[in-house]
């Protein structure tokens, strides 16, 4: 006969009450740990996805999910110059908030090289990949875009071709992906009045020179768009991937571009592990401690649960030592309700917070690895949690019925 | 004082007991050399006023307290020796000894028949067996078509014939009961008191019953008083023909 079955069946609703609490605070644990999870995820998403070998990026910038990374378009062709090195691609990365129909809509830029880079490798849910150089986007889901939706960004009007899923920044806004010359555009868009002026001021500083005095034909040029000018190079972008062939060692490629002085270079795990401990690192240490806090709370919580049911029991816990009942009997009937406790209580969390977690603002990622060592925690902190009780039980007298 | 049984199959052989609380200018003698002897199938009494000692002798007995000095033997077995504990207790309690008292404490998440059933699984019988014996044991006491209640749709005498029976299930040599009519009405009080009876005659177990209730002292076959933690045997027929004396306020 289980006493502890019986025991919960006598006092079912206030059990059923206890683990949804006990439920809901284990599954602040787990949405810690999943959003711990997330953000790494998040963090790391595009260098896991991109497909390549290093990472070519300004000299000493830790590149561009760091901070800001400047290079000039024509690195691509330089690189694609070193053996063993069989394609390398311009990217650009940029976040821009504007507003639109009266919300903020936060995107994160990505600029992909186009014709190479067509955004194949993308988790594209519906619609297709970018198919002209301009005036087409991918867009994440959580952007809460159409397919079909045209979007002015700048002063041009982009059309959704594509969707992705859980393509998210590291700092958790949404990706959009574009050419490189489209997110160009975007990133450094002016205002009309604005290029008038600069035009102006370059035609103003031109005639203050002795080559503009001597060729009036070059401050002409400065009267035109900066594309025309030759002194003037494009605009640059953030970084340059590079993908080595089949067979050869991307850390003799790596070796080669070392050397030049106006670039870093990175393998993906460098950049990785860069994005890991230098913009996750906080939150993960924050969160670390918010859950472990959450663990010894929860403890708390389950062993004075446990108490108190143990406190309940006392009389009927002597009647059962004074019938002659092993402390086997009653430590089963402890334990047992403790472990019934810990299991439903993670059961509740898993339930509750899979439909829950979706409506995180930031990504909660529920790992297999994460939940099985969860629920190894959960019954060691029911165990722990019983020990209180035992002990009392098993100090009670079997006199103590009499009382 | 000493009271002993013609009987040659004693259930209990109690010797010389004394319980001691306390120590110092605390110390209470609770029991003081008290011999008692009953014989399987006799229903003895135990009367006396509040804090004479009778519950304390009967902790003693049902080795839920050592006595300090003494001997008890149990079923011709000799558990407590001079303070010195002879068997394993708690499997010495269970396979022969049967309590009941004033409370029926029957867990109160088990029914009627799992009360039953417990104190029988508790003592390693197999489910099938101990489910039979409980519904046979809840028939022979009258409350068999109130096996699958819980106690707390038991009446107050319901719950004590519950508790007869889980005292009864192991085949107890010897059952003690402690006050087991005082929560009961006289007429609820006194059908429990024959239960006793019947089940000490019926079942050939000794039953030692603790009791203020005078209207049932008829039922016993032997009556003892305890009085500042001694015990003295009472003449049962004289005291029911008004001819023994007992102290006025034992059966208060």
């Amino acid at each position: 006969m289980n006493l502890a079955v019986r025991d919960i069946r006598h006092n079912f609703g206030r059990f059923v009450l206890t683990t949804i609490g006990l439920g809901l605070l284990l599954m602040l644990v787990m949405g810690m740990g999943g959003i711990y999870r997330g953000l790494v995820q998040d963090a790391t998403l595009l260098v896991d996805r991109v497909d390549a070998d290093l990472w070519v990026v300004q000299k000493d910038t830790r590149g561009p999910f760091a901070e800001l990374s400047r290079v000039p378009t024509n690195l691509e062709d330089r690189i694609r110059a070193v053996p063993g090195v069989i394609s390398s691609r311009g990217f650009i990365s940029a976040t821009i908030q504007r507003e639109r129909n009266g919300q903020q809509l936060r995107i994160t830029v990505q600029g992909l090289s186009w014709p190479q880079d067509r955004g194949q490798w993308l988790p594209i849910v519906a619609g297709r990949a970018l198919g002209q150089a301009h005036y087409e986007m991918i867009a994440d889901q959580s952007l809460k875009l159409p397919l079909g939706e045209k979007i002015k960004l700048g002063k041009d009007t982009y059309t959704i071709v594509g969707l992705t899923r859980a393509m998210t920044s590291p700092t958790g806004d949404s990706m959009a992906f574009f050419t490189i010359h489209d997110a160009q555009a975007i990133q450094f868009d002016l205002p009309g009045e604005a290029i008038r002026l600069e035009r102006s001021a370059r035609y103003e500083r031109a005639e203050q020179t002795d080559q503009g005095r001597s060729q009036p034909q070059a401050i002409e040029l400065n009267r035109g768009p900066s594309s025309g000018i030759p002194a003037l190079g494009p605009p640059s972008i953030s970084a340059v991937l590079v993908k080595v062939g089949p067979g050869f060692d991307p850390e003799k490629a790596r070796a080669v571009i070392a050397q030049w002085p106006d670039v870093s270079v990175y393998s993906s795990d460098d950049q990785r592990q860069l994005l890991i401990s230098g913009m996750v690192d906080k939150s993960r240490r924050q969160l670390g401690m918010f859950r472990a806090l959450l663990v010894v709370v929860s403890g708390i919580i389950m062993a004075l649960i446990l108490y108190t049911l143990t406190l309940d029991k006392l009389h009927d816990i002597a009647m059962l030592k004074l019938m002659g009942a092993r402390n086997g009997i009653i430590l089963a009937l402890i334990l047992q309700q403790a472990l019934l406790l810990g299991c439903l209580g993670y059961g509740v969390a898993y339930v509750v917070g899979y439909w829950v977690f979706p409506w995180f603002p930031r990504r909660v990622v529920l790992t297999a690895n994460d939940l099985w060592m969860l629920s190894g925690v959960v019954i060691g902190i029911s165990i722990l949690a019983s020990v209180i009780g035992i002990i009392k039980a098993l100090s009670v007298a079997p006199n103590e019925v009499l009382a | 004082m000493s009271a002993s049984t013609n009987h040659r199959d004693a259930v209990l052989e109690a010797s010389h007991l004394t319980k001691i609380y306390g120590a110092g200018h605390t110390e209470v003698v609770a029991v003081h050399d008290a011999t008692l002897t009953v014989a399987g199938g006799e229903i003895v009494a135990l009367i006396g006023p509040s804090g004479a000692g009778k519950s304390t002798l009967l902790t003693l007995i049902g080795m839920i307290l050592p006595p300090n000095a003494g001997r008890i033997a149990i079923g011709g077995t000799v558990v407590f020796d001079n303070n010195r504990t002879q068997v394993n207790v708690r499997r010495f309690r269970r396979q022969h000894l049967g309590f009941v008292f004033q409370k029926s404490n029957l867990l109160p998440f088990l029914t009627a028949t799992e009360n039953v059933r417990l104190a029988m699984e508790i003592n390693d019988h197999p489910t099938r067996a101990a489910k039979y014996r409980a519904m046979e044991l809840l028939d022979y006491l009258g409350v068999g078509e109130r096996a699958g209640h819980l106690p707390s749709k038991l009446s107050g005498g319901e719950q004590q014939r519950v508790a007869v029976a889980r005292a009864l299930a192991n085949r107890p040599n010897l059952i003690l009961a402690d006050e087991p009519t005082a929560a009961l009405d006289s007429v609820r009080g006194r059908q429990v008191m024959e239960l006793f009876r019947k089940v000490a005659h019926e079942q050939n177990a000794g039953v030692i019953v603790v009791t203020h209730d005078q209207r049932a002292l008829d039922v016993f076959d032997r009556i003892f008083e305890m009085e500042d933690g001694a015990l003295r045997a009472v003449d049962a027929d004289r005291l029911r023909l008004g001819g023994d004396t007992i102290n006025s306020e034992v059966l208060r």
